[in-house]
C-alpha cells in the first residue's frame, strides 16, 4: 500500500540554482540556507522515499498564458529540464512514476472530482528543481550516483494568473491526495513538497517587500491550525506578504496530505535579498488518514 | 452568493463600470497600493508581449531578438506603444501595460537587466540603492 511519510513547505527562489551549478553554496551569503537543509537531507536519506509529490508553480516556462490549467498533473515516465529563458541547467532529468501518475490522476478525478489537467510531458523549472536540489542530491553522466535519489511527479498549480485556487482548495487537494496515495496497491513511500514564497513581491513600487512576521505566522499557523489557515484569501496574503507571496497556498496543498498525528521536525527562515525564504518538514508514520 | 455592483466602487482600470462580481472576487481584485495583481484583464492588454517573452525561452528566439529586436518585436505584433517599452527598457511600463513579472524576467535577461536591476527601476532608486536596502546583498 502506499505511504505518505512526509511533508516539506519550501521557498524556490530562482537565484539558488546558479549557486548550486556554481559551487556557491559555501559562500558566507548562501550558507545558512545550505546548512539548514544538512539535516533535513540526512533525514530523507533515512526515510528513503520511493517519490517526491512536487507542488509547484511554472514560471511562464512551460506553460503559456493560451491555455493555462488550475491544476496539471504530470503523468510521464521522464520529466526534462526546462529552458524558462536563460538556458537549461546541466541537471540531470526527472524520472517519474507513470503508475502512480495514472492512479492519482483516476483516483483524484473519480473519487475526489478534482479535474485536473493530465500532462504527457512537463519541461521541469526552477519552482520545481530548486526544492530537488535543496533535499536531494543529484549525480551527473556516468557518476555511480547518476540522476536524482527518488523519482518525482510535478503538479503544477496557477498562482500567478487569478482567478487562482482558494487556499482551501489546495488544502482539500493535499487530502485527496492522501487518500489517493493511500488506496495504491503496491508498497511504496511517498513524500509531498509543497513550494513557493515566502513573503515577497516582485514587481510596482513594493517590489522587493518582505515580511519576515507574516512568514513566522504562517509558519506558526501551518504547523498548529492548518484548516484555521485555509480561511486565508489570496487577498490578505497578497496585501500582508506582496503578491508574490500567494504562492504560499501549495504548502497548504504539502499540509492536507499529511495525518493529523504528523509531527513537525525541521523549521528553518532566511530572508537575505527579496524573498523568505522558508523551511518546514512534518514526519507521517499513520498510513491512513 | 451576494452581489456587489461594481460601478460604485471605482476600481479605476480593474474592472468594466456595471460588471458584477461576488464578494470573494471583489475583495481579491480590489487595488493594492504600489501592486500590480495579474488577473484576466491585465493578462489579456498585455498577451502580445506575453507572447514575444515566451518565445524567449528558445535559445533561437533570444538569438534573433538580439539580432534584430525590431523584427522580433514585429513578429509578434507589438503596438508602437508596446515596442516604446521595450525600445526605452521601461520594466514599470511594462508590467502596467500587462507583461507578467515572470515572463518580464526574460526580457530582462536578454537584454542584460536581471531581476535587481529591473526592482530597482520599478523603485525608482539606483542599483546600489536598492542593494543597499537588503538584509544580505551578496546573497545574489
Amino acid at each position: 500500500m502506499g505511504r505518505i511519510v512526509g511533508g516539506i513547505g519550501l521557498s524556490h527562489v530562482p537565484s539558488v540554482g546558479p549557486v548550486v551549478d556554481r559551487n556557491r553554496t559555501q559562500e558566507p551569503a548562501w550558507k545558512p540556507l545550505f546548512d539548514a537543509y544538512v539535516p533535513v537531507r540526512q533525514w530523507l536519506a533515512q526515510l528513503k522515499p520511493d517519490v517526491a509529490i512536487v507542488v509547484y508553480n511554472d514560471h511562464a516556462a512551460d506553460f503559456s498564458f493560451d491555455k493555462y490549467p488550475t491544476f496539471a498533473l504530470g503523468v510521464a515516465e521522464r520529466y526534462a529540464i526546462g529552458d524558462e529563458g536563460f538556458g537549461t541547467r546541466p541537471l540531470p532529468e526527472v524520472q517519474g512514476d507513470l503508475e502512480l501518475s495514472i492512479h492519482l490522476s483516476e483516483a483524484l478525478v473519480y473519487d475526489h472530482e478534482f479535474d485536473l489537467t493530465l500532462c504527457q510531458e512537463i519541461a521541469v523549472e526552477h519552482g520545481f528543481l530548486v526544492p530537488m536540489n535543496l533535499c536531494f542530491p543529484h549525480g551527473q553522466g556516468n557518476d555511480e550516483m547518476r540522476g536524482w535519489p527518488v523519482r518525482a511527479i510535478p503538479l503544477q498549480v496557477n498562482v500567478i494568473q487569478h482567478p487562482l485556487p482558494t487556499a482551501r482548495r489546495c488544502y482539500k487537494l493535499g487530502q485527496a491526495i492522501r487518500e489517493a496515495v493511500s488506496s495504491y496497491p503496491k508498497d511504496l513511500k511517498v513524500v509531498v513538497m509543497g513550494t513557493g514564497g515566502m513573503s515577497h513581491q516582485l514587481q510596482g513600487k513594493r517590489f522587493g517587500y518582505m515580511n519576515e512576521k507574516f512568514d513566522h505566522w504562517f509558519l506558526d499557523q501551518l504547523e498548529s491550525d492548518p484548516e484555521g489557515l485555509c480561511g486565508i484569501t489570496h487577498r490578505k496574503i497578497m496585501e500582508q506578504a506582496g503578491a508574490e507571496a500567494v504562492e504560499l497556498i501549495m504548502w497548504l496543498t504539502m499540509r492536507g496530505a499529511m495525518s493529523r498525528s504528523a509531527r513537525r521536525v525541521h523549521r528553518h527562515y532566511y530572508a537575505p535579498m527579496t524573498t523568505g525564504m522558508g523551511l518546514i518538514s512534518f514526519e507521517d508514520d499513520q498510513g491512513v488518514c | 452568493m451576494h452581489f456587489v455592483k461594481l460601478e460604485a466602487l471605482s476600481l479605476g482600470h480593474l474592472c468594466t463600470p456595471g460588471t458584477l462580481l461576488s464578494v470573494y472576487s471583489y475583495a481579491v481584485l480590489r487595488p493594492i497600493p504600489d501592486t500590480s495583481i495579474f488577473d484576466l484583464r491585465l493578462s489579456h492588454r498585455g498577451r502580445r508581449l506575453n507572447k514575444l517573452c515566451a518565445a524567449l525561452c528558445s535559445r533561437e528566439e533570444r538569438e534573433a531578438f538580439k539580432r534584430d529586436e525590431e523584427a522580433c518585436m514585429s513578429k509578434f505584433g507589438l503596438s508602437e506603444k508596446e515596442k516604446d517599452l521595450i525600445r526605452q527598457r521601461d520594466f514599470k511600463g511594462l508590467i502596467e501595460a500587462g507583461t507578467n513579472i515572470y515572463y518580464l524576467l526574460k526580457i530582462g535577461s536578454v537584454t542584460g537587466n536581471g531581476l535587481y536591476k529591473m526592482g530597482a527601476q520599478m523603485r525608482g532608486e539606483s542599483y546600489e540603492q536598492f542593494l543597499s536596502t537588503r538584509n544580505y546583498k551578496d546573497a545574489v
